[in-house]
């Protein structure tokens, strides 16, 4: 379910790392939290990002939720296809419906996330309680 | 009726069945409820074009009777009882001297003597200690609530449904009215009354029964297209339909007139609690007013957010969301009196932005007659 190559936060968002880049988006288990995702508010490119800051704003028919960065660096590109496809975000939110690609500033912060199977462990936790 | 968890939320005895059909819960007024199965948009999509259930047992129910039940319900009510006849329903509110309500209900005439009034989930003990306060005229008060489950079945496809499983002569039944009448071989009060803005029905009756009900309607319409709805589904039909919903655009400091209910306060029925207010306010005018809007750029107004106009913070919106059936984010919000015009422009306060919004003609959406 949660690809190995990733990195996850606490807040439900992944990081694939590739060399200095970084591609960000929001879990299927935070897609699932929101249902119905109908609009996302997302930076510029040239933006900066910064761990654990918000960045940006997914919305469902219900909710509003804030996006925190799992890095800091600059923002590269942005998936545009959102703005037309919000819904994207609940059909393929670990693959098509990547939010922002990052110039990681600080490659070090990563480590400090979690690997696909704390996260899982984490969730887990999260909907036991 | 309420079972108790170990500790927290009532959960309706349907309970088992929502979490076992994949519903995602969520708190609402004390209550553990369904907020949505299959998704928001698409029960609410359902219920417009074919028909949605919904358990609304968290719903509130009191009984008035005795000879004193309707010289009492007159005196704290604002709309006009004695207009009722046999089984027939009618939107009011409870009301406080100072012309707001204590809550919104609907009062159902069984016969003479015999009234029970259905009230918001998380208002019941509040109103029925209120109740009792005022029970100076000596009616007979009883909170029948754990008595009651509530299941609403609404939508186009509603009738065609319900006329499988019931005996009941549904076309006789005119909106706001009800009957006794069997549904699914249960015993119980059958109203064509609903939150949706569409045709539909509300049935009640005896808990134990509760999961029968639900499986048996929803096997009557499969054919229909009939599917579960959450209570996400059951708000934004409701603001799509404009009517208020108490704790947004009704509350204690927030008066009848002032959210556009001036057509429940029949001011000339005779004396009763918050009339003085109202009458005094429809001399002086309102100090704010309800009205309904339309985002008119990118932006989805949420509950809570600023009103602004000229650069001047006015008011508030009361409830906002995207609208499934009319693809628009649209809400409510109270403005100044002389602010309120539709095709006025408002800006909504946005995460540090503002956001052009037009004002609309209420209600947003009216259902094909």
């Amino acid at each position: 379910m949660y690809p190995e190559e990733f990195q996850y936060t606490k807040d439900h968002e992944w990081i694939r790392v590739d060399g200095d880049t970084g591609t960000i988006g929001i879990t299927d288990h935070a897609q699932k939290e929101l249902g119905d995702i109908v609009y996302v508010e997302l930076p510029k490119s040239g933006d900066a990002v910064t761990a654990a800051e918000t960045f940006g704003t997914v919305e469902s028919v219900k909710a509003v939720s804030e996006i925190y960065s799992p890095v800091t660096g600059e923002v590269t590109a942005v998936n545009n296809k959102l703005q037309e496809h919000p819904e994207l975000l609940n059909s393929d939110p670990h693959a098509g419906a990547w939010l922002i690609r990052v110039h990681l500033s600080e490659p070090q912060e990563v480590e400090k996330l979690m690997s696909s199977e704390q996260y899982e462990a984490y969730i887990r936790e999260a909907e036991s309680q | 009726m309420a079972t108790l968890a170990e500790s927290g939320p009532k959960r309706t005895a349907l309970y088992s069945v929502h979490k076992a059909a994949g519903a995602r819960m969520t708190e609402f007024g004390g209550w553990e409820m369904p907020i949505e199965y299959t998704g928001i948009t698409q029960e609410h999509l359902a219920v417009r074009t074919r028909a949605g259930l919904f358990d609304v047992s968290h719903m509130g129910e009191i009984t008035v009777r005795g000879p004193k039940a309707l010289a009492f319900l007159q005196s704290i009510t604002c709309n006009d009882v004695s207009r009722l006849s046999d089984h027939q329903a009618q939107y009011s509110a409870l009301m406080y001297s100072e012309g707001s309500a204590v809550d919104d209900c609907v009062v159902h005439r069984m016969g003479e003597n015999d009234y029970f009034i259905c009230v918001n989930a998380a208002n019941t003990n509040k109103d029925f200690a209120w109740l009792v306060e005022h029970n100076s005229a000596g009616a007979e008060l009883e909170n029948v609530s754990r008595q009651y489950s509530q299941l609403a079945l609404q939508g186009p496809r509603a009738t065609a449904i319900l006329t499988k499983v019931t005996d009941a002569d549904l076309a006789s039944i005119r909106t706001y009215w009800f009957t006794p009448a069997r549904c699914c071989g249960v015993e119980g009060i059958l109203a064509r009354t609903g939150y949706t803005g569409e045709d539909g029905f509300e049935f009640y009756f005896s808990p134990e029964h509760s999961v029968h009900v639900w499986s048996t309607l929803l096997e009557a319409g499969k054919d229909e297209g009939l599917q579960p709805a959450g209570l996400g589904a059951r708000n934004t039909l409701r603001l799509e339909a404009g009517y208020a919903l108490y704790g947004h655009e009704l509350d204690e400091n927030t008066t009848l007139l002032e959210a556009n209910l001036g057509w429940i306060c029949k001011l000339d029925k005779g004396e009763f609690l918050g009339r003085e207010a109202l009458l005094q306010q429809r001399e002086e005018g309102v100090r704010k007013k309800l009205v309904g809007f339309e985002m008119a750029e990118p932006g989805i107004a949420r509950d809570g957010y600023p009103v602004w106009i000229g650069g001047e913070k006015v008011g508030q919106v009361t409830s906002g969301s995207p609208a499934p059936f009319l693809k628009k984010n649209i809400g409510l919000a109270f403005v100044p009196p002389e602010a309120a015009q539709p095709g006025y422009e408002i800006m909504i306060e946005i995460r540090q932005r503002q956001a052009r919004a037009r004002q609309v003609i209420l209600p947003f959406y009216r259902r094909p007659k």
